[in-house]
């Protein structure tokens, strides 16, 4: 019945991108606070776990993780517009054109996709400056990540949003979910050697497929095999193709759950 | 002749019918529209009026009946109706950080309108509402009345065969809705725009082609204006007096007719007003400050129709709303 329409997607994108360009004191939050992640963290915890176990140096470690968290906010903060478009009446605007949902939730997943990748351009262009080492070759590898990445968490926010009313209830479960994703994904310690309960719970985390991807994208090379094969969970093709489904499942569930509230 | 007739129908509804469980809100409604008519549901609010929008809009689906908008089902084609509509609803649905053009423009696009036609389309539109010295600026900066007609250059871009209008005027000022109505006759005049709207004010029925009246989510009536203000068929006397039981007891006895409150008057309807008022000054003995004479506006209609004031119905709608906790829908 409905047409797939990539001029509509686009619509939908370049939207969020220019109220995100608007908006400046979000510009200054989502590129200052990974940088602050990066030197306190960083540098605080460099101190005390240079001598850990790891075998390699903690800010090369906690790097991908860094770009998996703030990639992360960035994309479940952008998919708050649609909360803000049900509350101010936009949304209406949105439901009646003679598009496909499908394609409306893609435009809202790119728009959070294409802020997000903005905010890794930043990260990884100050990378060098801060001590992380980055060989020109990974940076590709770690890009495609982080939009990979934005997407499945833009699909989860937009979900999410699907089902609630108000601002305040968006902000109450994205700060009940944000905080046990960042510490179950692998970013601050390998997942390698947790209980049992944590690798479950951390399997259903799309941000651990991230970290764990990016994380072999950036080290390979770097150190030694054996010391890599500690610290990651999975291949990086079962990281991608999680992803990937990840993003999928939660497009399709947005859209359903979309059409049985409206 | 037939097919004729159906060409220029461009709304055509039977039956249609939406029960929000034990609500019924709108109740067996048929109705057709022809090209370039201003057509008004007129009826106070809850009676059932932006529910059937939102069924010939495809944004809400009915219990049962049918509906074809510009030949297309609204229940099988809902693409195809969405394209042949503007729509401009009751609340603003404009996004108040992005410029008068960039609204447009985002409309424009999703409604597949050519982008070689675009920049014509959208000078043409804002030059209808007198916005497009003001394109470039942030729709929050926008007065209630320059938004209202945004979203009615935005309805209009996508050259739709009719024009839905839910409400347009309520929350504008008398000069605002006044300004407004101008665009709206001009559309039709012009463009032989067609027009379905729907108001609670009086008023502005009186521009509408043809009438609806609608109560409790029914039909009572459907005329022109004209023709439904002849329905009453009396005129309106309005008296001001001092003692208003006195002058309803002598009303009573001497005439045997009834007179009843509006504001600090009284009113009385009788057949063949400009020969009775001078009967009435004679024969009534009251004190009489001041009578004045009118002809039935569609205030009257609606008392008649219904037995109450629109401003009465409204609140008994309300509570009937009220009583039906969960039937509050249609948010989109």
């Amino acid at each position: 019945m409905k047409s797939f329409s990539f001029t509509a997607i686009a619509t939908v994108a370049e939207r969020e991108l220019i109220r995100y360009w608007r908006d400046k004191p979000r510009i200054v939050s989502t590129m200052f606070q990974p940088l602050m992640f990066l030197f306190i963290f960083g540098s605080g915890l460099q101190s005390t776990l240079s001598r850990g176990s790891f075998g390699i140096d903690f800010l090369q470690f906690m790097y991908p993780g860094i770009l998996g968290m703030s990639i992360m906010g960035v994309a479940f903060f952008s998919t708050i517009s649609t909360v803000w478009d049900r509350e101010f009446g936009f949304l209406k605007e949105i439901l009646v054109a003679p598009v496909s949902r499908t394609c409306i939730a893609l435009g809202k997943m790119t728009g959070a996709a294409v802020i997000a990748s903005l905010q890794g351009v930043v990260l990884l262009g100050i990378a060098p400056f801060i001590g992380v080492r980055l060989h020109w070759l990974a940076m590709p590898g770690l890009y495609f990540y982080m939009v990979l990445l934005a997407f499945a968490v833009a699909g989860v926010g937009l979900f999410i949003a699907s089902m609630v009313r108000t601002i305040e209830n968006f902000s109450v479960i994205m700060n009940l979910l944000v905080f046990p994703m960042f510490f179950l994904s692998g970013a601050f310690f390998p997942l390698t050697a947790v209980p049992r309960w944590m690798t479950v719970l951390s399997s259903l985390d799309p941000l651990s497929y991230g970290v764990d991807a990016m994380r072999q994208v950036l080290l390979t090379g770097q150190v030694p095999f054996v010391v890599l094969s500690r610290l990651v969970v999975r291949p990086v093709p079962a990281d991608l193709a999680l992803l990937l489904a990840f993003a999928v499942v939660f497009l399709f569930s947005a859209v359903i759950a979309f059409d049985k509230r409206n | 002749m037939i097919s004729f007739e159906d060409m220029e129908t461009l709304i055509r509804v039977k039956g249609l019918t939406k029960k929000f469980g034990e609500l019924t809100a709108v109740d067996h409604v048929s109705f057709e529209v022809g090209r370039g008519e201003i057509f008004g549901f007129l009826g106070p609010n809850g009676a059932g009026k932006s529910t059937t929008i939102a069924m010939l809009t495809t944004l809400l689906a009915p219990t049962a009946g049918e509906a074809f908008i510009n030949g297309f089902s609204v229940l099988k084609d809902r693409d195809d109706v969405r394209r042949s509509i503007g729509l401009v609803f009751q609340d603003p649905s404009l996004d108040d950080r992005l410029t008068a053009e960039e609204n447009l423009r985002f409309h424009a696009r999703l409604y597949g309108v050519p982008g070689a036609d675009y920049q014509k389309r959208m000078r043409e539109v804002l030059e209808l509402v007198e916005l497009w010295d003001r394109r470039d600026h942030i729709v929050k900066t926008f007065s209630g009345g320059m938004k209202r007609r945004l979203e009615i250059a935005r309805g209009l871009i996508h050259y739709p065969r009719l024009l839905f209008l839910d409400e347009p005027t309520i929350g504008l000022d008398p000069q605002t809705r006044n300004h407004l109505w101008t665009y709206v006759l001009e559309l039709k005049r012009t463009h032989g725009m067609t027009i379905f709207m729907t108001t609670h004010y009086m008023q502005e029925a009186e521009y509408c082609d043809r009438i609806a009246v609608i109560d409790n989510g029914r039909i009572v009536a459907l005329d022109t204006p004209a023709e439904l203000k002849k329905q009453v068929g009396e005129d309106v006397i309005s008296v001001r007096t001092p003692d208003q039981a006195g002058f309803r007891a002598e009303l009573k006895a001497k005439f045997g007719l009834e007179a009843r409150e509006a504001g600090e008057e009284l009113e009385i309807s009788a057949a063949g007003g400009e020969e009775f008022l001078p009967q009435l000054l004679h024969e009534i003995d009251t004190r009489i400050q001041a009578a004045v004479l009118r002809e039935p506006t569609l205030d009257d209609v609606f008392i008649k129709l219904t037995g109450k004031k629109i401003r009465e119905a409204e609140s008994s709608a309300l509570d009937r709303m009220r009583a039906h906790r969960h039937g509050r829908r249609m948010r989109v």
